[in-house]
């Protein structure tokens, strides 16, 4: 270390090109240095701003996705707590209606497409089967142009993408064979454009560029049915160079309440819901894993300690419609009354779960000192079970036992072990503490560590787990000490700017190389602080809702801290109680600067809390709703009701009948034990019913729910998502 | 005695910041970040340093067989240190103003990118070319293909107190 030159002055002998620079070296040198200096602070604080963006993405993201797998419970109240005798019985075997108990045969005559007639005025492309390169080409290029395929040729693909994979196993088996590059891709969404940027860069499916679609290929983005149009016409044509995994998202379930169930119903008035039931099928059939060279498995979600792939490879996969929907029971009366349906821990359980996203290395799973730890010792050391045992309680209380003719105890195990299995593989996320959890945030699958990786990987002789599943701000990202890693293709998928989506080329080295793209002309166009601007808005406008739902809530705990009713507090009193009532594990504090305008806010670092709940973002006042707590408690179940809604409308018309509506909103609000009076419910209703014809349109009802952005000094407002 | 207390909770108030903005990046929870990170950690502290400055800081922060992570109870020192001592103060909009005024000899009230480029690349602490091209997509007046300094230092750092 003698040389006399330290790092520091190593940096700042640089040659300097004069040329026509008259400034005088010294000066020009520093004033250089000063705008280096001010230019990577700057952009510094600007990452910063972009980290905390993508936190309260994700921490709403998995919040709302734990609100789902609290619906999912709900069901199994429902299947719990209503006799036959009961009127509300119909509502209930109407919502699970037994449609899956057509036999294949029977829905082979029921899909029938020859009967649909393309008329002459139709201007969108026509499939001829058997499908040719040209034909599925020319889909792809009608795709482009914002164009729709006709109902007749969807049910015609669909019918034979159907036909197809029911004679595919469930762990698909591919080899580079010498010098064949497998191109892998993951989450799609919906995001059209990010497919076809895929196709354009790394050319079309074919026997020379074979494909792996690893999952969720629906529901979020817009194009869901467009994608699932294109993937599984390549299917078609190549069906040894195409496969598809399914994902968590290929599921009826989780489509109502994600978006996809609406695309179709809305691109399809008249035969959508034959298409949705269609698909249904197929994504039951869909298979659940790929192998390339025995060395790599792909798969959505993940693994758990428990993953076996003999198991996986003997089940019958199309047996699972759903992850999330309680199987066909008998004797629900019989069993007890008083397994609660949310049991105390329950809430304990899901509780300031925030995930955080790396952008350098592995996922973690983040555990708050605040909250309960929750790792496999602390609950068995709790409930006296093992994490197995947890799991089979909880889905047993949520209604998910089988009745069967044979022997009930054995059918009921081996059942059980195949659904774990799969829900594993379809909804697990990586964590970076050894062992495997159960998976609370998202209610299903497990976190792994990597002495799981290493020990499953090991046992089947495989070297890497290729998943997908998490959003990564790089499109991928490694963890486990390389042996696990994610890839996600939709671009953009929080917001415009918010990452870029990627896939793999495979040889036979099975080295994977990535390719990273980012779709939309408006994304390049904007500059970083533009675009972190706005998705920076964008994450805002979610939490502003958030604050919102809970209002109350809120102003009861910033009562706590003003026992004097002054009606102000302290910053820190505020970042504590929004804390305690959202549980989003976000750092308030910084955040702050962005939730608080300077109106509120005084020198002194207190805060006039009601004026700020009141500026928070405002319902649309169309809809002329008098009661607004009860509003506000609508809006905070709003997701919830929604996907309700849609199960109970079964022939999916968009309408509800009156009855129905006050029948779910009494068994919710009973289930959540909230008191709402029947008045207070028909009155609402009423008014809700805008067109005064006995029956409540869904679309409609969900308007009134869309917030509108309290006026503030935005310079910038966002372009519609188009 | 008010001093005093004053003085305690400045630094509880400073720590709670240091740790805030270290939590951000503490993505596996077990208090270390990182070293990659801690530039952005400290400048988004409201802090200036120069590159140089900052791998010194570094140099400090990192153990004696380098991991590529620094660990927080060696962070918040050094961290607090920094900031209650004022090290690397902000640099204001009028001195960043005169910089630029410094480098446009004809006092034209504007630069030409490639001017500004060369600077910037080739003086001081110089720009990658991801870091000059970011710096231009914001800077440069598409119309004028120039860069009008004083515009361009008022809506950065009206950015800044945001």
């Amino acid at each position: 270390m003698g040389c006399g030159v330290t790092k520091s002055t190593q940096l700042q002998l640089k040659p300097c090109n004069r040329g026509n620079i008259s400034v005088p070296a010294a000066t020009a040198m520093r004033a250089a240095l000063l705008i280096q200096r001010w230019y990577r602070q700057y952009v510094a604080r600007l990452e910063m701003r972009r980290r905390c963006t993508w936190n309260i993405f994700q921490s709403i993201e998995y919040s709302g996705q734990q609100d789902h797998i609290k619906l999912y419970n709900f069901f199994g109240y429902l299947m719990d707590h209503f006799s036959s005798a009961n009127s509300q019985r119909n509502l209930v075997s109407h919502m699970f209606g037994d449609s899956d108990l057509f036999l294949d045969m029977e829905w082979e005559r029921h899909v029938c497409y020859k009967e649909i007639e393309v008329p002459d005025i139709y201007t969108g492309p026509h499939l001829f089967f058997p499908l040719t390169i040209s034909n599925v080409t020319e889909l792809v290029d009608a795709f482009k142009n914002k164009q729709k395929l006709h109902a007749r040729y969807v049910l015609q693909l669909l019918g034979k993408t159907w036909t197809l994979l029911r004679l595919m196993p469930n762990i698909s088996h591919v080899c580079t064979c010498k010098h064949k590059e497998i191109t892998i891709c993951g989450d799609l969404h919906g995001h059209l454009e990010d497919l076809l940027l895929i196709f354009y860069k790394n050319g079309f499916p074919s026997a020379e560029t074979p494909y792996v679609f690893n999952g969720d290929f629906v529901d979020r983005g817009k194009e869901s049915i467009e994608i699932l149009l294109v993937l599984f016409a390549f299917l078609l044509l190549y069906p040894h160079d195409v496969h598809l995994n399914r994902g968590n998202h290929e599921d009826h379930i989780v489509n109502l309440r994600y978006g996809f169930t609406k695309e179709v119903l809305g691109k399809y008035q008249v035969h959508g819901k034959m298409i949705l039931k269609l698909l249904q099928k197929i994504f039951s059939w869909l298979p659940l894993a790929t192998v390339i060279d025995q060395k790599v498995l792909i798969l959505h979600g993940g693994i758990s300690d428990k993953t076996d792939l003999n198991v996986i490879a003997k089940l019958e996969r199309h047996r699972f419609v759903s992850a999330l929907r309680p199987l066909k029971r008998r004797g629900a009366s019989a069993r007890q009354k008083d397994a609660a349906l949310e049991p105390d821990g329950d809430d304990e359980l899901s509780a300031g779960r925030r995930r955080v996203q790396s952008l350098t290395h592995g996922t973690p799973l983040r555990f708050r000192p605040e909250f309960p730890r929750h790792s496999v010792h602390s609950e068995s050391g709790r409930t006296g079970r093992s994490v197995e045992q947890e799991l089979r309680e909880r889905r047993r209380l949520a209604g998910l036992s089988l009745s069967s003719d044979s022997d009930p105890a054995q059918v009921l195990e081996t059942d059980a072990d195949e659904w774990k299995q799969i829900v594993d593989v379809l909804w697990s996320d990586p964590m970076s503490q050894n062992g495997c959890v159960p998976n609370e945030v998202r209610g299903g699958g497990c976190y792994w560590g990597p002495d799981v990786s290493q020990e499953v990987l090991d046992r089947h002789k495989l070297q890497l787990l290729i998943r997908s599943h998490e959003c990564k701000q790089e499109g991928y990202e490694f963890c486990h000490n390389g042996r696990v890693l994610t890839i996600f293709s939709a671009s953009n998928y929080y917001d415009v700017g918010s990452n870029r989506g990627a896939y793999i080329r495979l040889g036979p080295d099975l080295i994977p190389h990535f390719k990273q793209f980012q779709s939309s002309r408006s994304t390049r166009e904007l500059t970083l602080r533009q675009s972190v601007g706005r998705t920076e808005l964008s994450a805002l406008q979610a939490l502003r809702m958030q604050l919102f739902t809970h209002k109350s809530a809120l102003i009861h705990e910033f009562q706590e801290y003003d026992p004097q009713c002054t009606g102000v507090i302290s910053v820190k009193h505020w970042a504590a109680a929004v804390e305690k009532v959202l549980r989003l594990g976000l750092p308030w504090r910084v955040l702050r600067s962005q939730l608080v305008t300077s109106s509120t806010q005084d020198g002194q670092g207190t805060l006039d809390y009601h004026h700020w709940v009141n500026q928070l973002s405002v319902i649309q006042p169309s809809t002329e709703i008098a009661n607004t707590s009860l509003l506000e408690t609508l809006y905070k179940h709003h997701s919830n009701l929604e996907s309700i809604f849609r199960m109970i409308d079964t022939d999916h018309s968009g309408l509800i009948s009156f009855e129905e509506f006050r029948q779910t909103w009494k068994l919710l609000s009973s289930h959540l034990q909230m008191d709402i009076s029947d008045k207070a419910i028909s009155d609402l209703a009423e008014s809700i019913d805008f067109n005064k014809d006995g029956s409540i349109d869904i679309n409609e009802f969900m308007e009134a729910f869309r917030l509108v952005e309290h006026s503030r000094a935005e310079t910038e407002a966002p372009p519609s998502p188009e | 005695m008010a001093d005093k207390f004053n003085a305690e909770s400045i630094i509880t108030e400073t720590q709670k910041r240091i740790s805030n903005a270290f939590d951000v990046f503490d993505h596996e929870c077990n208090k270390t970040v990182d070293v990659r990170e801690i530039g952005t950690i400290i400048r988004s502290l409201g802090c200036f340093p120069s590159e140089a400055e900052l791998h010194d800081i570094i140099a400090e922060l990192e153990d004696e067989e380098p991991t590529g992570f620094v660990r927080y109870e060696k962070f918040l020192p050094t961290m607090t240190k920094i900031l209650l001592e004022r090290k690397f103060r902000p640099i204001t909009e009028d001195l960043l103003l005169q910089a630029f005024k410094v480098l446009d000899q004809q006092k034209n009230g504007h630069l030409e990118p490639e001017e500004l480029t060369k600077y910037l690349t080739q003086e001081g602490e110089s720009f990658t070319q991801e870091e000059i091209d970011e710096m231009l997509s914001a800077a440069v007046d598409p119309d004028k293909n120039a860069i009008l300094y004083k515009d361009f230092v008022s809506m950065m750092t009206f950015d800044d107190t945001r």
